[in-house]
């Protein structure tokens, strides 16, 4: 499989009035095409924002500071804003977390689907009918793809007329409206029901295969990433601290923090047994010593591991963020 | 808005239009002065001549009579004959309305033009030497006395740099027909451009000056609306679509933080129909401002009373405008 995303040492700083913010911190990763990447990290952990700074959409205060970002063969941080904005929504699609709050409340579900054609797609006709026409064709296919019924008379609608489920679906058929190569879904699942959950998963994983497009799947459940996902990296503080197969990380998990998580989901066969926690909390990101960040929280933490921790290889394929790999092995 | 929602509405209207009624007659009644005094003025008259005078405008019976009467001939749309123009309140009403409806559409007019663009452009440029400015200008705009700053733009435009007429709506030399009673329009009507000029060089101070406590409140509430459409996912999501700036900032965040302006707008012109009595009066409008004015002055009870009716319905129905606009453009809210 061909190398269609990847990135090299990112760095997006946000300044604040007390200071800069070290949001995400180093983050190389790499999405082969037709690949589903499952990044998993807990509430502030950097993944959302290091696919906003892929995307181009970190906002002031923030800024990406350094690091590469090449996407099919293109150096996206070396892009014109103008240019960026061609390959947004073209080529790299997103869906966000709540479609209730990501849909525009004002205007209709057809028009914020033809929209995305009318920006990117230049096989559209040029003659004004057929172009409307073909626009038309289009939103109705879309909205058939993920599973809309009756999908010509609801492009007149607005999002508020649709279920917590349609919607989610709605923003999924905007995404793909392009076919873009890679779908950035940031939490598909987090604000739907648990049995709209599993559908609109379905439903992402089946278009993945239609299309052959990579997505990487952004999400805290572990769960969705084994179900889901060829490959996890897991995210702590602003830092990558485990990457690799999904099977053999969740399997065989290397670094003290996925262990920590995975030991905190109810299983089954653990059943009238108390939970373990990761005990303490994320560090403030607020200017951190060059070490292990996760120390403070770690069963494993000794005074040696206050220094700078590199990315080590454990295996084919993985890496982890840990000096103590010997004792997890 | 359901329609059995607009009836309540209008049905609303009535304790309001009832109330209002009984305090702009109260008011007039309590406020100390005797019209017949102020009309017989200098002149020496005899007692009997004063009586009759007094039956004649209806003033010799009870005050709750007085206003029982009022009540039923307003039902009937009659307001009764202006103490001093011996002539239908409602003619003389209708006479000056015209001029008062073209200052107040056009101070609305330049309200909204300036203030949507000024205030999505400091909401996009937040923190900006524009944006401060905008926002000292607002805080001005608010605070700074119609008549002062009407008197502040006389003397730039019209005294000192000479470029705008001191006041009234159009030249002596200008001959215009009526036929709306709008000087705007009927100079159009009747292709003198020269004319229409002149009208509207005439509207544009004391427009402006109307207009400017508006403004400053409607820059606010685009800019403060805009900011926080701008932070919405709805934004986020429709950049990530790669649409344009252009598209982004007008038809995802304008359309949804004009929500609030037009409201506040549509409640606003209300507060115009008071700022017209002294934007009037400073520039020599001849409006209902000036009118109603001068007859607080002359004890002129049935204008007064009439004027209030009048400023009270257009407020409620104003508030009503409001409601209809907000749900169009919010298709959440049903109409």
């Amino acid at each position: 499989m061909t190398v269609l995303l990847e990135v090299t040492n990112l760095r997006t700083e946000f300044s604040a009035r007390a200071g800069l913010v070290r949001a995400v911190d180093g983050v190389s990763l790499q999405i082969s095409r037709g690949e589903c990447l499952g990044v998993v990290g807990e509430s502030g952990s950097g993944k959302s924002v290091t696919f906003a700074s892929i995307m181009g959409l970190v906002r002031p205060p923030g800024r990406v500071t350094q690091g590469t970002i090449f996407f099919d063969g293109c150096d996206l941080r070396g892009m014109s804003p103008e240019e960026m904005r061609a390959v947004r929504g073209r080529d790299i699609a997103m869906t966000m977390q709540d479609a209730l709050t990501a849909l525009n409340p004002a205007l209709t579900v057809g028009e914020q689907l033809a929209e995305v054609l009318i920006a990117h797609d230049e096989t559209l006709p040029t003659g004004r009918a057929a172009r409307h026409n073909a626009i038309k064709d289009r939103c109705v296919e879309m909205l058939g793809l993920v599973g809309i019924p009756s999908p010509d008379s609801r492009l007149r609608q607005y999002p508020h007329e649709f279920s917590g489920g349609m919607r989610q679906r709605i923003m999924i058929a905007i995404a793909l409206a392009c076919r873009p190569k890679l779908l950035i879904a940031d939490e598909p699942t987090t604000a739907l029901d648990v049995t709209i959950q599993a559908q609109v998963l379905e439903l992402i994983s089946d278009i993945r295969a239609q299309m052959g497009m990579a997505v990487a799947l952004i999400t805290h459940d572990l769960g969705v990433v084994a179900e889901h996902c060829d490959r996890v990296m897991v995210m702590y503080a602003g830092q990558v601290v485990e990457e690799g197969p999904t099977d053999d990380v969740i399997g065989h998990p290397r670094h003290p923090y996925t262990r920590g998580l995975l030991a905190s989901i109810p299983r089954p066969a653990m059943r009238g047994q108390p939970l373990t926690p990761i005990v303490g909390q994320v560090p403030n990101l607020m200017g951190l010593a060059p070490q292990c960040r996760f120390h403070s929280r770690c069963p494993l933490a000794q005074p040696s591991c206050l220094v700078e921790v590199p990315m080590l290889p454990v295996g084919p394929g993985r890496r982890a963020r840990c000096l103590r790999l010997e004792e997890t092995a | 808005m359901s329609l059995s929602r607009l009836l309540e509405r209008l049905l609303q209207l009535i304790p309001v239009l009832l109330g209002v009624s009984a305090i702009a007659f109260l008011m007039m009644a309590l406020t100390p002065g005797d019209p017949v005094q102020i009309m017989i003025g200098d002149q020496s008259i005899t007692p009997e001549q004063e009586a009759e005078l007094r039956r004649g405008l209806g003033l010799d019976r009870p005050l709750l009579e007085r206003f029982f009467i009022f009540l039923r001939n307003a039902l009937q749309f009659d307001f009764g004959t202006s103490f001093y123009h011996r002539r239908p309140v409602s003619d003389v009403i209708a006479e000056r309305l015209p001029a008062t409806i073209e200052l107040s559409l056009v101070a609305l007019i330049v309200a909204l033009v300036t203030a949507i663009p000024l205030g999505v452009l400091a909401a996009i440029r937040k923190n900006s030497i524009l944006d401060r400015l905008a926002t000292v200008g607002s805080l001005l705009g608010v605070s700074l006395p119609g008549f002062w700053f009407g008197i502040l733009l006389i003397m730039l435009f019209a005294v000192h740099l000479q470029i705008l007429p001191v006041s009234g709506r159009i030249g002596y030399s200008s001959e215009v027909p009526t036929i709306t009673g709008f000087l705007l329009i009927d100079t159009l009507l009747h292709r003198d451009l020269a004319a229409f000029g002149d009208a509207l060089r005439h509207i544009l101070l004391p427009a402006i000056t109307l207009g400017l406590p508006m403004t400053a409140i409607l820059m606010r509430v685009t800019r403060a609306s805009m900011l926080e459409v701008l932070r919405q996912d709805y934004v986020t999501f429709a950049e990530a679509k790669g649409l344009s700036r252009r598209r982004v900032l007008f038809r995802h965040a304008l359309k949804n933080a004009l929500i609030p302006t037009v409201s506040v707008a549509a409640i606003e012109t209300g507060s115009l129909l008071g700022g017209n009595m002294i934007v009037e009066a400073v520039f020599g409008w001849p409006g209902l401002g000036r009118l109603v004015v001068e007859s607080i002055f002359l004890r002129n009870y049935p204008l007064v009373q009439a004027a209030v009716l009048l400023y009270a319905v257009t407020y409620v129905l104003l508030n009503f405008v409001a409601d209809i606009l907000y749900t169009i453009l919010n298709p959440r809210v049903k109409l």
